[in-house]
């Protein structure tokens, strides 16, 4: 099966940040998240998290949220990978 | 687009001022909107206002009040009760003679009965409360401190608590946590809006087509 997750990810982040079609298609696995932008704040963040498992059907523990999974869109791409390997 | 204020009773007998946006005029078509809750009423309240002029526009009275202790009330949320804010909401239906109803979101909880009701996107209280919850946890953590979830709920249903600002007392909680909309109403799902729903997103936003499609599914049903 091919990995869509990465697909999955930009779109959720396009719709949590506003962004306008395609720009999220420019995000690398540097392209910074939490603690770089702004807007992305707590309830962000917990809205972000929630949009991720209700739509790549995961479920994340509370105690799996750290600053570096969330700092870089690598990073939270690299998470959400291991978390659907997982499940 | 005038504010209008309304008599809402109180738990302990009484009644008390409260605000609504009002397109009022006293046309046959009358529409009360149950705006989303929290957070989530401040990222819907750029499209709900929306929503309202292309009512206005397509001859459709509309009000939007306050729920007690939200938005320009006086009233301290610690106080509320989920029971209350029903009682305010069928008494605003009456005080403005509404002919039909919209809840959004987490308002699809509070839609009074007995009126043609539609319901946008609804969400149950147990997950608005767990994502509360959890950016409550985000903002502890980073502050460098360690709340568990089972911890805060605990102290939420026994004393209360204060979660992204909304500070909620533990007859709120316990009463709102198992609450879910009634399944009643005709439902209006966000495939049909089009685009993402606006409380996704992490900061206040609108969308005029999304206004244009929820305005041209609720002139529809209700003129029909």
């Amino acid at each position: 099966m091919q990995d869509d997750t990465d697909l999955l990810l930009r779109r959720i982040l396009t719709d949590v940040l506003g962004l306008a079609q395609g720009q999220a298609d420019t995000f690398d696995a540097e392209t910074g998240l939490f603690g770089h932008l702004p807007e992305l704040d707590s309830m962000a963040v917990a809205g972000l998290l929630t949009e991720i498992e209700d739509r790549l059907d995961i479920v994340i523990e509370d105690d799996e949220i750290d600053g570096e999974m969330l700092e870089t869109f690598g990073g939270l791409l690299e998470f959400t990978k291991s978390k659907r390997a997982e499940a | 687009m005038t504010p209008a204020s309304w008599p809402c009773p109180l738990p302990a007998g009484g009644f008390v001022d409260e605000h609504a946006l009002s397109f009022d005029r006293n046309r046959k078509t009358r529409l009360l909107i149950v705006p989303a809750l929290f957070d989530e009423g401040n990222k819907l309240r750029r499209l709900t206002v929306e929503t309202m002029r292309r009512l206005d526009s397509a001859g459709i009275d509309c009000i939007l009040p306050d729920l007690p202790g939200c938005n320009e009330s006086l009233q301290q949320l610690d106080r509320q009760v989920p029971t209350a804010w029903r009682s305010a909401m069928d008494a605003a239906a009456k005080q403005f003679r509404a002919t039909h109803v919209l809840g959004i979101r987490g308002g699809c909880m509070f839609t009074p009965d007995g009126l043609p009701t539609w319901h946008y996107a609804p969400v149950k209280a147990a997950s608005i409360l767990r994502q509360m919850l959890r950016a409550r946890i985000l903002a502890s953590r980073e502050a460098g401190r360690e709340e568990s979830r089972e911890d805060l709920a605990k102290r939420a249903r026994e004393q209360g608590i204060e979660l992204a600002g909304y500070p909620l007392s533990p007859e709120f909680w316990r009463e709102f946590e198992p609450t879910i909309a009634t399944d009643t109403a005709r439902l209006i799902e966000q495939a049909e809006i089009g685009g993402s729903g606006l409380w996704l997103r992490a900061e206040p936003g609108e969308d005029p087509d999304q206004a244009d499609a929820l305005a041209a599914i609720l002139t529809w049903g209700a003129t029909e």
